[in-house]
């Protein structure tokens, strides 16, 4: 099989699509890049979806924790805290064996236990919560003259809030908040790991890497194969961060604008 | 475990449960949970050699020991965390063998890689094919251990090597004035000052790798959520004295809870000792100290 033909059968296999059976034996290289870039799908899906609608959820529990209201403050301290508190991977597993006991509850729950699903609400609870955080970090750290020249213009309440303090908090916390991104996106590889099957065995690129790790019985081309996908994807995030960053920035002088600082990945 | 524990099939209720959470395979259970703060308490220690050592490194004067340092330091860190786990340890285990095998048997002609097998003599198999269960036990552990002291390491060695960047350059030539070799500067100056600034990066790095121990797992150890998924799944009266349901819901909501508790106490006593290290420190932290005593 020529490389192109693997190419056409196995690019699209993460998501059922084209050839039905993996490669058993004769692994190829072009069969190991095909397979594992075609398992980044999975990757980018997980992280893009967690992040987008992370980011909202993150706002509203960064404002609730800086909120002087007890009754607002308490539960999002503690919704901030056992998610940062305890390991990513232990959450995967108890929400996988939540949704399947629910599963017996209702049939509303039969798509929580597919990984499309499921763990795509524990990366989006994790991620608002890490990102919550940061975005209250921020938050405790706007300059004061900016809200007191807020007051000053009458502005009170939403208007207040959407253009002063949002724009400031988004502004300090962005190199934070990029990190966290490039965090996530690491993070997803553990989802087929732990407890969500991936089905058809449509798995994501960790998934195929060790797939020929264990075939092969030879770590030395898939992890690295896997490595520079995520280099690639990790420089994307970094693009795209550093573009928003840019416009956010965008009234500062050039050499006073905060350039993001890139701190490589750690477990979380 | 308790006498009136004969026949559970007559108890309810909490005599019930009191029985059911002493069985043999729940004292393994627990035995694991000591299995995570063994290796917390190995690796943690062994993680701060070894970033020492890549710290005292990376800022050497001779250049080729300063760029191991920094190499070491960026190639770890660069790497997906989770993927370096998976490699690791089959990449070790290869090493070790091939090393023996290289030692042990110098008449073997054929290749090491043929197609998809890896092979080495059986003098050089580790652990070798007819040691005890145990051995095998202990050298999956020594391996995950040393892949953890590897990347915590890297990590450590990172955050080392800006504390010693941080102390205050007037400290070390005030050390130099008073006639004190290079030496002396680096082990009486700079490295009782650096941990105030290392510790909040130390601290955070210690959370990461009480959250990073479940990755035992994957490492193919008999860990916590090893036994938490064998013992929560349904077992049926035919295989046990105690059948349930799928309880893995409830045990993992048990380990959850474990982790939390941990990572609480440990917020706790890092507070408490970066109050103790800021005494007397020429830092913010330290003045505020000062006034407020």
């Amino acid at each position: 099989m020529s490389c192109i033909e693997t190419i056409q059968s196995y690019a699209l296999r993460s998501l059922g699509f084209g050839e039905r059976l993996l490669p058993r034996s004769d692994f190829t290289l072009c069969e190991q890049f095909t397979l594992i870039g075609s398992g980044m799908i999975w990757n980018v899906y997980f992280g893009v979806c967690a992040l987008l609608t992370g980011f909202f959820f993150a706002t509203a529990l960064a404002l609730a924790k800086a909120s002087p209201r007890r009754v607002v403050r308490k539960p999002a301290e503690w919704f901030i805290f056992i998610f940062r508190g305890s390991p990513l991977f232990i959450q995967f597993f108890f929400a996988y064996f939540l949704f399947l006991s629910l599963k017996g509850v209702s049939p509303l729950f039969t798509h929580f236990t597919a990984a499309w699903l499921g763990a795509l609400i524990v990366l989006f609870l994790n991620t608002a919560a890490y990102s919550a955080e940061i975005f209250y970090g921020a938050l405790q750290s706007i300059p004061k003259g900016d809200t007191e020249a807020a007051d000053a213009y009458g502005m009170s309440g939403w208007p207040r809030f959407r253009r002063i303090i949002w724009p400031t908090m988004l502004r300090l916390a962005w190199p934070a908040y990029t990190n966290e991104a490039i965090f996530l996106f690491h993070a997803t590889t553990l989802v087929f790991f732990s407890g969500f099957p991936a089905w058809q065995q449509r798995g994501d690129a960790l998934y195929y890497a060790s797939y020929f790790a264990d075939k092969t019985f030879n770590p030395f081309v898939p992890y690295p194969i896997l490595a520079g996908y995520f280099i690639l994807l990790t420089l994307v995030i970094i693009g795209l961060f550093g573009a928003v960053n840019q416009r956010l920035n965008r009234h500062l002088p050039s050499n006073t604008r905060p350039r993001l600082k890139f701190r490589m990945n750690l477990i979380r | 475990m308790f006498s009136y524990c004969t026949d559970p099939s007559t108890l309810g209720g909490l005599t019930w449960l009191s029985c059911f959470l002493t069985t043999g395979v729940h004292l393994s259970f627990y035995m694991s949970f000591l299995k995570v703060l063994g290796l917390l308490a190995i690796t943690a220690p062994v993680a701060m050699a070894f970033g020492f050592l890549g710290a005292m490194s990376a800022r050497a004067g001779f250049a080729p020991l300063s760029w191991l340092g920094k190499g070491y330091i960026a190639v770890v860190r660069g790497v997906p965390d989770i993927a370096f786990f998976l490699f690791f340890v089959i990449a070790l285990d290869q090493l070790f063998e091939y090393v023996r095998h290289r030692a042990l048997c110098p008449e073997w002609e054929q290749p090491v890689r043929q197609g998809n097998d890896f092979i080495v003599c059986q003098a050089a198999k580790l652990p070798l094919g007819n040691s005890a269960a145990w051995v095998h036990e202990t050298y999956s552990f020594g391996l995950a251990v040393i892949t953890f002291a590897i990347v915590f390491g890297a990590f450590a060695a990172n955050v080392l090597f800006g504390a010693m960047r941080a102390v205050p350059r007037a400290q070390l030539e005030t050390g130099e004035a008073y006639g004190m070799s290079q030496r002396q500067t680096f082990w009486r100056i700079l490295v009782p000052q650096m941990w105030v600034y290392a510790l909040p990066g130390l601290s955070n790095l210690w959370m990461v790798l009480i959250k990073a121990t479940p990755l035992l797992f994957l490492l193919g150890i008999e860990d916590i959520v090893y036994w938490a998924r064998e013992l929560g799944g349904t077992k049926t009266p035919q295989f046990t004295d105690y059948p349930h349901g799928d309880w893995r819901m409830w045990y993992f909501l048990a380990l959850l809870i474990f982790y939390l508790l941990m990572t609480k106490v440990s917020e706790t006593l890092l507070a408490r000792l970066m109050g103790r290290l800021t005494r007397g420190q020429a830092t913010a932290g330290g003045e505020a100290q000062r006034k407020a005593a």
